[in-house]
């Protein structure tokens, strides 16, 4: 038998669950120790004897045997999960209690509940990320800190604060009261949209590094649709959103770890099946009265990942979509790439006016492929000089060697005249 | 063909859950390996890290062994080679080496009669 690729991370996520959901929430280092005791009693056994036929469900049978030990044996001195209360403490009830809570249905709710429960509304989004990595998808401290290009002690620091705050409320996040749902739905689904963007956009030089998040914003997204107070609209057009930007993945960087532009890259490498997920996921979000700017931007990614070549893309389309996007969230970040959607259909030079019409461009100083995108637009329109001034001032803000290296590839292009192209 | 143990020692697992299963995949090829070329008489058993330990004219039982981590045995195996050198040569794939554990590689002696 062999073990799927991260098959221990899933299963500490799902493992943890289960265990939180029985242990009550302040014991979720106690359900840590277990889950970590599971994996070293499958090490010792399996590295010998040979992985057993289902993996799973005999890291799952360890921790609920492990469970049940802990609860016999601490149950006078330590409470537990309040609302299964007195069930825990007679024999009679403590088994079949405890067996239900480990069935595959219940583990599925206790997922959700977790992702709930880590977007508490006293933490920020980073911290609500952090734990979730760290809690319902198994990643250590440096495994996070290696994502986020953040050093070992910075993010110990956050996810000991989170867990703090997690721990001390009260109890789990409850998936089966609707008002309280719906009105932690968009923060859960800002996290999820977070940490894929981490992934997509984010500092790690590492590939395979981003590529993982993006999967489990993919997969914890999935969670949240099986839910049926989780599948709204806005949820579907969120997993939409990230299929088609995760589907373009495979071409974003070339083989020697660069950076290749939307323009540039090879179109045959983006994953179909993706596409179609998306495709079908998109189809799903389209109901009810609600248009959110996830709807939007998957309508938007839906065009970039469906045009067979560069030149066949609908720029029209993407500008209104970019109008009404700025409609329901305006911001400098989604003006500009308005502008460069206007400067594909109208050219450059239209370009560089509607970037100079930004409300609060100031707020994009720091941010490096606004100056890129000057730079794109100047070159665009031959004024080399200016071009490779943008791309220099890009190059000082860039957040990590890969986008270094794709503006130093910029500036050369500087310095051949009438090889605008990028 | 003569006979061997190797006797794990040390090395408990840690680690993130990925790391493990990283360890534990190194295992499951090093196993596979040494099953495949025949030199596995007996996969052995994993032992508890305590038990008891009895001693002496009294049969006195204490706890333990209480033995540093890095000196407990951790299971083992029978392993079939040709001599002594060659089953030298099999452990040092043993993923355990990697981790700050040893292999402990002895020749079962066997009564001649």
């Amino acid at each position: 038998m062999e073990l799927s690729d991260h098959l221990f991370r899933r299963e500490a996520g799902r493992m943890v669950a289960a265990l939180t959901r029985v242990f009550g929430v302040h014991n979720l280092a106690l359900a840590e120790d277990v889950v970590q005791d599971a994996f070293c009693r499958a090490m010792e056994v399996w590295r010998m004897r040979g992985v057993p036929e289902n993996p799973s469900a005999w890291l799952m049978a360890t921790a609920k045997n492990r469970a049940l030990d802990v609860l016999r044996r601490q149950r006078t001195a330590r409470t537990f999960a309040p609302e299964l209360g007195r069930l825990l403490e007679s024999e009679w009830t403590l088994a079949p209690v405890v067996e239900e809570l480990f069935a595959a249905n219940a583990i599925k709710d206790d997922l959700l509940r977790m992702m709930f429960s880590c977007c508490h509304p006293r933490l920020s989004e980073e911290a609500q990320v952090a734990l979730m990595l760290n809690i319902l998808c198994g990643f250590s401290v440096d495994e996070i800190a290696g994502a986020f290009v953040s050093s070992h002690a910075a993010i110990e620091k956050r996810i000991a604060r989170a867990k703090k705050i997690f721990s001390g409320s009260k109890r789990l996040f409850d998936v089966t009261a609707p008002a309280e749902f719906s009105k932690r739905l968009p923060a859960v689904q800002r996290a999820l949209y977070f940490l894929f963007n981490e992934g997509y956009h984010g500092a790690s030089p590492e590939t395979a590094v981003r590529t993982e998040l993006c999967h489990e914003a993919i997969r914890l997204g999935v969670i949240l649709l099986d839910h049926p107070l989780g599948g709204t609209p806005s949820s579907y057009a969120l997993s939409a959103l990230m299929c088609f930007d995760a589907a373009r993945l495979p071409s974003r960087v070339d083989a020697s770890g660069n950076l290749i532009s939307l323009f540039d890259q090879d179109r045959s490498l983006w994953d179909q099946n993706l596409v179609l997920k998306g495709l079908k996921l998109m189809e799903l979000s389209a109901s009810g009265p609600e248009l959110t700017e996830y709807h939007v931007e998957a309508a938007i990614a839906s065009i970039y990942s469906t045009a067979a070549r560069a030149e066949e893309t609908n720029w029209q389309t993407i500008v209104s979509l970019y109008d009404t996007l700025m409609t329901i969230c305006p911001s400098p970040i989604v003006a500009l790439n308005r502008a460069i959607a206007v400067a594909q259909r109208d050219g450059p030079e239209r370009g560089l006016e509607e970037i100079a019409a930004i409300k609060d461009r100031d707020r994009l100083s720091a941010y490096p492929f606004y100056a890129a995108a000057l730079g794109e637009l100047e070159l665009r329109s031959g004024r080399e000089d200016a071009a490779r001034e943008h791309f220099r001032t890009a190059q000082g803000l860039a957040r990590n060697p890969m986008e270094r290296r794709f503006l130093d590839r910029r500036m050369e292009a500087c310095d051949r005249p009438g090889n605008g192209a990028a | 063909m003569s006979e061997f143990t190797f006797l794990y020692r040390g090395s408990d697992p840690s680690g993130s859950p990925e790391q493990m299963q990283k360890t534990m995949q190194k295992w499951v090829a090093w196993f596979k390996e040494l099953g495949a070329s025949g030199h596995i008489k007996d996969p052995g058993h994993p032992l508890e890290r305590t038990g008891k330990v009895v001693k002496g004219n009294q049969k006195s039982v204490h706890d333990g062994p209480y033995a540093e981590a890095k000196d407990v045995v951790g299971g083992y195996t029978l392993i079939e080679a040709k001599d002594l050198a060659q089953a030298v040569e099999l452990s040092k794939g043993c993923p355990i080496l990697e981790v700050g554990g040893s292999v402990e590689v002895r020749p079962i002696r066997i009564l001649n009669m």
